[in-house]
């Protein structure tokens, strides 16, 4: 049994339909790539599976190694291993960036019955993963992603992935907004997190991205289904012939 | 004549006046005292109670409120005393020096008296009784208004403090002035305090109010002389009805902070007239209020700038749960020759229920230096600066359940003024990111309303009064359901 299982998922935004029947599977350990047009479901697809108000699903279910989520809270979705690398990290005014990390882990360790980490190892955590991504102590002191550029917005998603370990990890467009400095940073922080014990959904709009990342299979979102499966050359035929071909396909 | 001018009197209109007339010979001072006593007294027995047909008492309609009066408190036995022996614990851990009154009355074994250089502490009653002339020259004279809960407070004023810092002293520790409920019977108390800083004077002064079910009317009359630096702040922690009411005037050149924290209270009204009577002096006037349950918190303010190049910003903020009411008014008047006058206001609600209401309403009234200019100014465009300044911690943009009603007449140039105001949901955005961290709903909120609350508590100069109000307000938070 895969460890992400999306069965037939049908999700309604405001009445409007964006996912038509999904179906996907990502193993324990797989890099799968989801790739697809605007509009295609791709972000609707990420904030269902963290647990998003609003996003209304009308038939089928989301499996977390065995188990439907769909009822749980995002946080109980966090406990199990979920993340959500978001594709516009918001800014926290107000709440320091290390209190919003140690709350986040010591939450999380609470709720699958672990101690809390004392602070100085908390510290040497964060000062470690930081220092891969180049997240300077400054960063650390102000308010959550306040005053941050678009970039170190997406390093301090990756930072706060490196803490979280989780099980499943969904990134949303972490390209965009980044020049190629920056990619491969942020390229490099989540190949250090490969681990057969985790999956990862990487969903991206180019095939750029998946040069750095690379994945193990790759699938073509259109109109809110999975519509094309291969392995990674599977990106470089998109990028040579474009979603057109799809666009009919999923109609 | 409108048949409503004059309504018929509440039994508790009558039991005011009845009390008034029982207490007016053993009220302290005679003479000119009692000379202003009764004149106040006349001017709440023709108008009565402040009612929602007077303006400012609009949202805070005393008549309707106050469904009787409770027995004037007398001076407090042992028992009371007894019960008292917790004043001030809020900033149980700052190092301060208090001044106690129980049930209205000063309490000397509560209250610390040492000698300071340049500081000098007495009571109301006394120097009122005594004919004092260094506190006659202030009372009832440092804001000139009709409000009629300064009328009433005048009539039956009783006890209070009287602190005066000489000229140029520094104050080594903040005074707080104490005024709790040590009674377990309902009580009413009319307190008056009168607070002088001379020119170049230093001081921390803390009203902090703890009471029980008991109608209080307590007025500070405060002068800050040119020069001087003065942190005022004010905690209240009351149940039943609470009118509270700073008269102050403000010289030239100098620093002046007021501060409002209000938790766990029933009825509060906070009304402020601040004058700016000199030039170059900055200010701030900030406040958070905490309201659950059916608590109502009224911030009504008049902010008069009577002389140029000053600076005020007022910043207030309410949180609100349940069926909560805040109020804020905040009128900011510029008079003429007030140029180059900088004033800002902000008010933002946040509300945690559908059930909870915020009335905000800031005005402002300028006026330019001749009668050329105010035919020819049109009203200006709010500073551009403003929009990133109303911008808060937390909140949506989404109004609710608020009823806002800024007014705006500009008639010069020369002056920089702003208000905004705004009530809103947390943002839910904000909180899907913090959940989606593994943070429970109860605690990412937490987090949000601390950061909303902290922004405005954060402008306390004095470390440790601000810590224990972050304290006080965390508590709040955490015995939310």
């Amino acid at each position: 049994m895969a460890f992400l299982e999306v069965k037939n998922l049908h999700v309604e935004v405001e009445d409007k339909k964006i996912l038509n029947g999904l179906t996907l599977s990502v193993e324990k350990g797989q890099v799968a790539a989801i790739m697809g047009p605007n509009g295609s479901g791709k972000s609707t697809l990420a904030y269902v599976l963290a647990g998003k108000d609003n996003y209304k699903v009308t038939e089928g279910d989301v499996l977390l190694n065995g188990q439907s989520i769909l009822q749980m809270a995002p946080d109980e979705r966090a406990a199990k291993g979920v993340f959500l690398a978001f594709q516009y990290p918001v800014e926290v005014p107000g709440v320091a960036t290390m209190t919003f990390l140690r709350t986040a882990l010591n939450a999380q360790r609470k709720a699958r019955g672990e101690p809390e980490l004392s602070t100085p190892d908390f510290m040497k955590l964060v000062r470690a993963a930081a220092s891969h991504l180049g997240i300077s102590q400054e960063m650390l002191r102000r308010a959550v992603n306040v005053g941050f550029s678009g970039g170190e917005k997406k390093r301090n998603e990756i930072l706060q992935m490196a803490i979280l370990q989780p099980r499943l990890a969904v990134l949303d467009e972490t390209d965009s907004g980044l020049d190629i400095d920056a990619l491969k940073i942020v390229a490099e922080g989540v190949n250090r997190l490969r681990s057969p014990e985790r999956s990862t959904i990487v969903i991206t709009h180019y095939q750029r991205l998946l040069e750095f990342i690379v994945p193990d299979v790759v699938h073509v979102l259109a109109k809110g289904k999975v519509v094309k499966s291969g392995g990674k050359e599977l990106a470089l035929e998109l990028e040579a012939k474009g979603y057109a071909q799809f666009q009919g396909e999923a109609a | 004549m409108n048949a409503d001018v004059r309504a018929m009197k509440t039994p508790t209109e009558q039991a005011l006046s009845a009390a008034f007339v029982a207490a007016r010979g053993k009220l302290p001072g005679n003479g000119a005292v009692l000379a202003l006593r009764e004149q106040a007294f006349r001017e709440f027995d023709t108008r009565g109670l402040p009612h929602r047909r007077v303006e400012e008492w609009k949202y805070t309609d005393l008549r309707a409120l106050m469904r009787d009066l409770y027995p004037l408190a007398s001076p407090p036995d042992v028992a009371a005393r007894v019960r008292a022996n917790s004043a001030g614990k809020l900033l149980g851990g700052v190092e301060i020096r208090r001044i106690v009154f129980v049930d209205g009355s000063f309490v000397s074994e509560l209250s610390d008296l040492t000698p300071e250089p340049g500081l000098s502490i007495g009571t109301m009653a006394e120097a009122l009784a005594k004919g004092d002339p260094s506190v006659a020259a202030h009372v009832g004279q440092t804001f000139a208004t009709d409000d009629v809960a300064v009328a009433l407070n005048t009539a039956l004023m009783g006890d209070g403090a009287v602190i005066r810092i000489s000229g140029g002293a520094a104050l080594n520790r903040p005074i707080n002035l104490v005024f709790m409920t040590g009674s377990d019977k309902p009580s009413s108390a009319f307190m008056r305090s009168l607070v002088v800083v001379e020119k170049g004077g230093k001081a921390t002064i803390i009203e902090s109010h703890e009471s029980g079910d008991a109608q209080v009317n307590a007025a500070v009359e405060l002068v800050v002389g040119d020069e001087a630096q003065v942190n005022y702040i004010k905690i209240t922690q009351a149940r039943a009805v609470h009118v509270a009411t700073l008269l102050a005037t403000v010289g030239a050149r100098a620093q002046f902070n007021s501060f409002d924290f209000t938790a766990d209270s029933s009825i509060v009204r906070n009304q402020k007239f601040i004058r700016f009577a000199g030039e170059g002096t900055k200010a701030s006037i900030c406040g958070v209020a905490l309201l659950r349950g059916k608590d109502h918190v009224d911030t009504t303010l008049l902010i008069e700038h009577s002389a140029g190049h000053c600076e005020s910003r007022e910043q207030f903020k309410a949180v609100l749960d349940d069926q909560s009411h805040s109020v804020f008014q905040g009128k900011i008047v510029v008079k003429q020759h007030a140029q180059k006058t900088d004033a800002k206001m902000m008010t933002r609600a946040l509300l945690l229920s559908d059930e909870s209401e915020a009335d905000n309403k800031p005005e402002l009234e300028i006026f330019a230096d001749d009668v050329v200019c105010g035919h020819g100014a049109t009203a200006g465009a709010l500073d551009p600066s403003l929009k990133f300044y109303l911008m808060s911690r937390g909140i949506s943009e989404k109004e609710s359940e608020a009823d806002n009603k800024p007014e705006l007449e500009i008639f010069a140039d020369d002056v920089v003024c702003g208000h905004g105001a705004t009530a809103g949901a947390l943002d839910p955005g904000l909180k899907f990111y913090l959940m989606s961290r593994g943070i429970s709903e109860k605690e990412s909120e937490a987090l949000l309303i601390e950061a909303f609350i902290d922004e405005t508590i954060e402008q306390v100069a004095h470390e440790g009064i601000r810590d224990a109000l972050k304290f006080a307000a965390l508590k709040w938070l955490g015995t939310r359901d």
